[in-house]
């Protein structure tokens, strides 16, 4: 099994240098692309190697890049978000500790293609060593004349630089972001016009995952067939996925698109520790829905994972196992997403505090009966189309699907008035 | 046009607004609170949803936000749907969640579009048992009330503070639900435009904090439609009035004028009607010297025909800060040769040209509203922000309508406002302001140029010599300053809506010259000008079209003793000639009467002082700087003896045995003649209905059809109500009994419909929201340009440089929104937003001189000598020096002139 | 007080900027690294070199969740309370420090030593629960592990 974004990495050790990193074949592929092909012909092998988004929208990743009118103003920029915050991810983490010139060979190319010269990658505070070592690659890039002017001599520039943000969820949004990158509040604002048309400083902006990135030396080096065959789906790729909760063995893997759940469950992270069962599992990260064992064969792909009622995600699960109480559990994730509420909208400014007010309620025993039917009526005016941005959707979805699988749990802590799990 | 259904029913609307533009223009109640017609679209606070559905056949449908949805042709949608009404009213719950319901306490109370809005979602049961948050509030100034708790975070107030004002010292800080709208520290909001938050606000967390010191609730407000007073630019305001004294001052809208806001100075300038200082009996003095005595009408009357009749020779001086009416009257009844505009010979000269500019052919004089839309601005001279500062956020509002373009490429619909503003980003379009110190627009300009009055002139003559050569070429000018004429003629040139500002400002007649052939050239290349001048007082204009001479020729008549009686309207002589020059006036004079509102020194010298009516206690015409003739409506009966000027004039040649001077029973009458005798003012007869005017038989109720107490406001006196006063000089009474519905734009007294109880109103006056009042915007324009007219003027003199001298500075006015304005310093709380006096010097001057901030200098011409604190300015060009315009101490000559300054 | 060292930092920073306004949240945490916490004069001073006003820095630095603008104790501990070192037990963790420093978060020790502070989601979910004390990462706590850890802070390690 191929797994060419964490062969080289050293689980623990550190970062590949630059050296290392090109005796492995890296930049290989920027030479390839800088030297013989055009943005046009970098843009074909990527849309064909279907490589969707893996920072959990699941966008297709050429179709991002291709919409950048043709004509478009310049500057353009190109922002790769490394501000991995979603609770349970950290897949993103460990690409960057591991092997930072991948994901710099990846953005120059990304680069290249939209014909963008500036470029930021946006990180957040807490990922010190990622810090440590995109700087260092950073640094060696620029000497080896990988990033600056005439980058190997091909006539293209391209200047780098690192954002460290002071720390928010809603930095993940695209548009609230590029406010960060300028100065301001990390508000979103309206989906029109298209970043991909007026992003940050009002020109076009492209914004790609880290992990995204990662795979495109790859798809240039080995062509896009190869990386649809490296998935078990129609999504080319593999991808990295992590698992926590009471597990055996919490970790990541890189693994094919499309691996089941079971298989990364059981076999990867050796199932549950001793005396305890599974429940549930936020297949994506916080902002998912809990699927439960019916759900354990489902391929863990953007379609079908969705077919069984959740999302992809950032592919990094979050298990529930039967000694932790669901309702605490989303009482976390309630709390975390109403104090991450950028506070622009009502419905997420307002409704998260309550929503994780009346969960702390229960879990302190001064729950009561219509507090159900509040929530539930919440996971609906918190749903997509009602918020500005997708982030109290997000938040409403594992409490919405707990409401489903774990209600009887929410009735017991209105009936005993306490917490079962205390 | 587009067809779109709602709730099943086609309408037709315009293509491209946005969807709740449409709903509201059509009539239908969809609540909203970040919204604003003004200022746009943002999708915050999600109360605005509506169901859409794909086609006919789509029954399940989807929530959108109307204020976000641009409005297509076959759009369908349902406000009625169940589950949008269930979504909306479930916003209001959340917002409630937090909101104090301290409705019985709150100034908003009545007039709450929060209340509103719970309403008409029907939202009326609270579930939620959680603490809420709370707040400290903030010291905001003599303005506002702070009042954090009750904010249900729509961000209006930053958008309007920020965005759409300019104001920097304001922000949201905290995130998530622990938002908090203020500034860093307590402190006074600096913006002029700060008491706009009132109306902004959708509930009570900024609240006017003069009318709290005498708060009525909205229902119980006697109002009317009025027109402020306090500058040129005319705002139309709503007055509020009960137990006789006015209350407050809110916008009216007009979207040719003020649109949806007003300064400061207008907003909170109100309080000299209410003033202690004012005269509410007539006073007589037996000699000059003696104590003067109340004196009751009839008294007051005799003294004044018995002074009168002993010597004749009556001259009348004039008022811009009164009404057309009682300047007309006082021109009828000393007659046009002996009637004299209260201004000084300089400000009347200036006066007289910009009434000449406006006349010319082919330059138009824009609408605040025309004004906004100007894609190029040239602003010669004028301090804009502290003269006119409504016309101020108006070009703050045409820099970005260049930058708009951008938005159009991207088919960013305009009223989409955060779009917008990211995609204009800081583009700007051009505006180039020359003026001698620096002014708050600056920050905005695309270039600026600090310079004496007559290089003011000199680079807008080089503007105009590049865009024609006939208008004359400027010798001798720098090589910058020639480039600068070359880049603003080319950005004037490359507008299609160009605008040239400039005023009385500098007092230079060289400037507005300039100013008028920058305009005349640019019409020359066949570019649509736009040339509006600033003039100082809110009738300035309108007594201009009356005519007469200047002050100084009423001294010369008085001096040569071919005037032995005078009569003053509603002006302070003091404040506008020499002290000296007035003392020998008084000396020289034999009788003396003044009418005015306020005790003054003019007052204190008087023989008869007649109390006259503001603005908030009778009716009239103002002129204002576009030449927009607007009426202003009396609010309540005036207390004591008070009457409006031109009455008192009235009664005088009644008096006099001169009632054929004056046949005038009502203002129709007086209008009617003056309509008759004054070509230019023939239409102003049109500017509002006359007082037989009568909607359904009935006359318009100045009161609201809630208002409380009417038998108990009296029962301290007596327990059987009154008969309302009588109104001979409008259609409006003074009662609840009356028409309550819509009335014709110029006499509609408060904005207020079923369910809509706040400002929000307005809405429903519209043809369509944000557009003019349904029957046209008030107001008539009485200067227009005539085809026919003389050339005249066209021997223009460009003015040498300015040379500094080593022995003198030239003085020029500073202006202070706060601060030169005379009756707003009346009152308390735009006297404590006001600076001390000081004198402004250049760090060149400065430094000759050996003097640093806050060294007591002296300043002196003639016999007059200053003791001021310096101020050192370092945008204040060499060789001038500043005084500021009106402050305590500093009025009573005319400026620019030359002037000694030394260390004291 | 801005020392010239801090000025050369920030001027390094608004080079790489489209506008002064856009380097102020590298600004804000620049200077917080050299004085530990953005007081309000600190504010002030950032705020007229990056040519804004003080309610507009402060809109931002309000906004974000590293900037302390309240003092900090000479460490830092950021305790994750997410969702995974919650499962993992991390309530046991924080009631070890309440018993051990006394502190509630929020709080700093009363000699001075340590601030408490919860942080989100640290990316350490496989190896959870996990905190970190200034820049430095600790995963696996136990509250043995704890005071190990709090023990070498207090003998000076920095």
């Amino acid at each position: 099994m191929e797994r060419p974004l964490t062969q080289h990495i050293q689980p623990g050790g550190e970062p590949l240098s630059l050296a290392e990193y090109e005796k492995k074949g890296g930049y290989q592929a920027l030479r390839r692309v800088l030297g013989s092909m055009t943005p046009r012909q970098v843009l074909d092998v990527v849309s064909k190697a279907n490589l969707r988004g893996r920072g959990g929208a699941g966008f297709p990743t050429g179709t991002k890049w291709e919409s950048v009118p043709e004509g478009a103003p310049k500057p353009r920029y190109f922002i790769v978000d490394a501000d991995e915050m979603e609770p349970g991810a950290f897949k993103d983490r460990y690409l960057m500790e591991g092997n930072p010139h991948q994901l710099i060979e990846g953005l120059i190319i990304g680069a290249y293609t939209v014909e963008a010269e500036a470029a930021v990658v946006f990180i957040r505070w807490e990922y010190t060593r990622a810090r440590k070592s995109l700087r260092k690659a950073i640094e060696e890039a620029y000497e080896r004349k990988y990033l600056g002017g005439n980058i190997l001599a091909s006539g293209f520039n391209l200047e780098v630089q690192l954002h460290v943000s002071a720390g928010r969820y809603i930095c993940g949004e695209g548009t609230a972001l590029v406010k960060s990158l300028a100065g301001d509040r990390a508000l979103p604002h309206a989906k029109v016009p298209r970043q991909t048309q007026a992003g940050l400083w009002g020109k076009p902006t492209i914004l790609n995952n880290a992990e995204t990135l990662c795979n495109v030396p790859h798809i240039i080096s080995n062509g896009p067939e190869w990386f649809r065959t490296l998935s078990r789906c129609n999504d080319g790729g593999t991808k990295i996925y992590g698992a926590s909760g009471k597990l055996k063995r919490p970790g990541l893997w890189e693994l094919p698109l499309g691996t089941s759940l079971r298989e990364i469950l059981e076999e990867c992270a050796g199932g549950m520790r001793e005396g305890l069962r599974f429940r549930g599992v936020l297949p994506g990260g916080a902002s998912t829905d809990f699927l439960v064992e019916e759900h354990l064969d489902v391929a863990m792909d953007y379609d079908s994972v969705q077919k069984a009622g959740s999302r992809l995600g950032t592919g990094t699960m979050i298990v529930l196992d039967d000694r932790t109480c669901p309702v605490g559990m989303v009482h976390n994730l309630e709390h975390f997403f109403a104090h991450e509420s950028c506070g622009w909208c009502t419905p997420c400014r307002e409704g998260l505090p309550w929503a994780a007010a009346i969960l702390k309620a229960l879990e302190q025993g001064q729950g009561r009966a219509e507090d159900l039917d509040t929530l539930g009526q919440l996971t609906g005016r918190l749903g997509p189309g009602r918020t500005f941005c997708a982030l109290a959707p997000g938040a409403m979805a594992p409490l919405k699907s707990a409401l489903k699988f774990f209600r009887a749990d929410f009735e017991l802590h209105v009936a005993e008035k306490r917490c079962p799990w205390r | 046009m587009a067809v779109i259904y709602i709730d099943n029913k086609p309408y037709e609307v315009k293509e491209g607004q946005s969807l709740l533009n449409a709903c509201l223009s059509l009539g239908f109640s969809v609540p909203y609170f970040c919204w604003h017609p003004e200022l746009h679209s943002v999708g915050a606070c999600r109360q605005c949803a509506v169901k859409q559905f794909r086609n006919e056949s789509d029954t399940r449908g989807f929530i959108i936000m109307s204020c976000m949805t641009p409005v297509e042709d076959g759009l369908c949608i349902s406000i009625d749907d169940p589950e949008a009404r269930q979504f909306r009213a479930s916003i209001i719950e959340m917002l409630m969640l937090n909101h104090p319901h301290d409705c019985p306490v709150c100034d908003e109370g009545g007039e709450c579009h929060l209340q509103d809005m719970t309403v008409m979602t029907g939202h009326v049961r609270r579930r939620t048992r959680f603490p809420k948050r709370t707040y400290r509030n903030q010291d905001l100034g003599p303005f506002l009330n702070h009042e954090m708790n009750r904010c249900i975070q729509c961000y209006r107030c930053l958008r309007f503070y920020r965005d759409y004002a300019g104001g920097r010292d304001f922000n949201v800080f905290g995130i998530h639900q622990r938002l908090y709208f203020g500034r860093y520290e307590d402190g006074k909001l600096e913006s002029e435009f700060s008491g706009n938050l009132v109306e902004v606000c959708p509930t009570g967390v900024f609240t006017d904090k003069t009318f709290m010191k005498h708060f009525t609730r909205k229902w119980d407000l006697q109002t009317a439609p009025s027109i402020c007073v306090h500058c040129s630019v005319g705002c139309n305001t709503i007055v509020g009035e009960r137990y006789g004294t006015v209350r407050r001052i809110l916008n009216r809208f007009n979207r040719e004028v003020n649109g949806y806001f007003l300064c400061d100075r207008g907003r909170f300038g109100y309080e000299f009607v209410n003033s202690e200082l004012r005269i509410r009996r007539p006073l007589v003095r037996d000699a000059r010297t003696a104590e003067a005595q109340p004196a009751n009408k009839a008294a007051a009357l005799k003294r004044v025909a018995q002074i009168l009749r002993k010597t004749p020779g009556l001259i009348g001086i004039g008022s811009p800060r009164a009404s057309l009416e009682s300047n007309y009257a006082l021109r009828k009844l000393v007659g046009p040769d002996r009637f004299f505009a209260g201004v000084s010979g300089a400000e009347q000269r200036l006066i007289t040209a910009i009434l000449d500019s406006m006349r010319k052919p082919s330059v138009l004089s824009p609408s605040l509203q025309e004004v906004e839309r100007a894609d190029a601005v040239l602003l010669l001279g004028e301090d804009v922000p502290n003269t006119a500062p409504r016309l101020a956020l108006a070009l703050r509002q045409s820099v970005r309508v260049r930058p708009m373009t951008l938005a159009d490429q991207l088919c960013v619909p305009r009223w989409m406002d955060h779009a917008v503003r990211l995609v204009v980003h800081d583009a700007r379009g051009p505006l180039y302001i020359a003026t001698p110190y620096r002014t708050r627009l600056d920050s905005l300009a695309t270039k600026t140029l600090r310079g004496a009055p007559d290089d003011i002139a000199r680079l807008g003559f080089a503007v105009a010599h590049e865009l024609s050569t006939d208008s004359p070429a400027v010798a001798g000018l720098s090589e910058e300053a020639q480039s600068l004429a070359h880049e603003i003629a080319q950005a004037l040139q490359g507008a299609s809506c160009p605008l040239v500002m400039s005023g009385t400002g500098c007092g230079s007649m060289a400037v507005v010259q300039a100013a008028d052939a920058v305009a005349r050239s640019l019409r020359k290349t066949g570019r649509p000008a736009m040339l509006s001048f600033i003039v100082p007082e809110c009738n300035s204009l309108g007594l201009g079209i009356l005519g007469g001479g200047s002050l100084e020729d009423a001294v010369e008549r008085i001096l040569k003793g071919d005037a032995h009686n005078l009569i003053i309207l509603q002006s302070n002589l003091f404040r506008r000639l020499d002290r000296e020059t007035v003392e020998e006036v008084f000396e020289k004079i034999e009788h003396v009467v003044v009418l005015d509102h306020v005790a003054n020194r003019c007052v204190e010298r008087a023989d008869v002082v007649l109390p006259s009516a503001t603005f908030a206690e009778s009716d009239g015409t103002f002129v204002n700087n576009e030449g927009r003739g607007q009426r202003f409506f009396q609010v309540m009966v005036p207390q004591g003896d008070v009457q409006a000027s031109w009455r008192w004039i009235r009664d005088i040649a009644d008096a006099l045995d001169k009632g054929e001077l004056a046949p005038w029973t009502s203002l129709d009458d007086l209008i009617a003649d003056m309509a008759a005798s004054v070509q230019r003012l023939k239409e102003v007869v049109r500017i509002a209905p006359a007082a037989d005017f009568r909607m359904t038989g009935m006359r318009i109720a100045r009161e609201s059809h809630r208002y409380s107490g009417r038998t108990a406001v009296t029962a301290y006196v007596s327990v059987h109500e009154p008969k309302p006063p009588q109104d001979d000089d409008s259609p409006l009474a003074f009662s609840m009994e009356g028409f309550q519905g819509h009335v014709p734009p110029a006499v509609i007294p408060r904005f207020w419909s079923p369910g809509w109880n706040s400002i929000q109103a307005v809405n429903k006056f519209q043809s369509e929201v944000g557009g003019p009042l349904a029957g046209g915007d008030p107001g008539i324009r009485l200067i227009e340009p005539m085809e026919n007219v003389e050339k005249g003027q066209e021997g223009a003199i460009v003015p040498e440089p300015f040379r500094p001298r080593t022995d003198a500075c030239l003085l020029v006015p500073l202006f202070h929104v706060f601060g030169s304005e005379e009756l707003s310093m009346l009152s308390p709380a735009i006297a404590e937003a006001a600076p001390e006096p000081y004198v402004g010097l250049s760090p060149e001057d400065a430094d000759r001189l050996g003097l640093r901030d806050g060294n007591t200098v002296a300043v002196r011409w003639d016999e007059t000598e200053l003791t001021l604190p310096a101020k050192i300015m370092d945008d204040l060009p060499g060789g001038l020096a500043g005084l500021p315009h009106g402050l305590p101490g500093l009025s009573g000559f005319v400026l620019p002139r030359w002037g000694k300054i030394r260390a004291k | 007080m801005l020392t010239d060292l801090m000025k050369r930092e920030l001027l390094a920073e608004i080079d790489r900027t489209e506008t002064r306004q856009a380097a102020c949240i590298e600004a804000l945490q620049i200077v917080q690294r050299h004085l530990g916490w953005i007081s309000n004069e600190t504010l002030r001073e950032i705020a007229d070199f990056l040519n804004m006003t003080p309610d507009e820095l402060e809109g931002v630095a309000t906004f974000y969740n590293h900037i302390h603008r309240k003092p900090v104790g000479r460490h830092v501990i950021l305790v994750c309370d997410s969702v995974v070192c919650w499962i993992e037990g991390v309530e046991e963790i924080l009631e070890h420090i309440r018993a051990t420093l006394h502190i509630e978060p929020g709080e700093t020790t009363s000699d001075g030593l340590f601030t408490l502070l919860p942080v989100q989601c640290l990316g350490a979910c496989d190896n959870a629960p996990a905190l970190m004390i200034d820049e430095e990462l600790f995963t696996n706590l136990t509250p043995a592990r704890f005071d190990e850890i709090v023990a070498a802070y207090r003998d000076g390690k920095s």
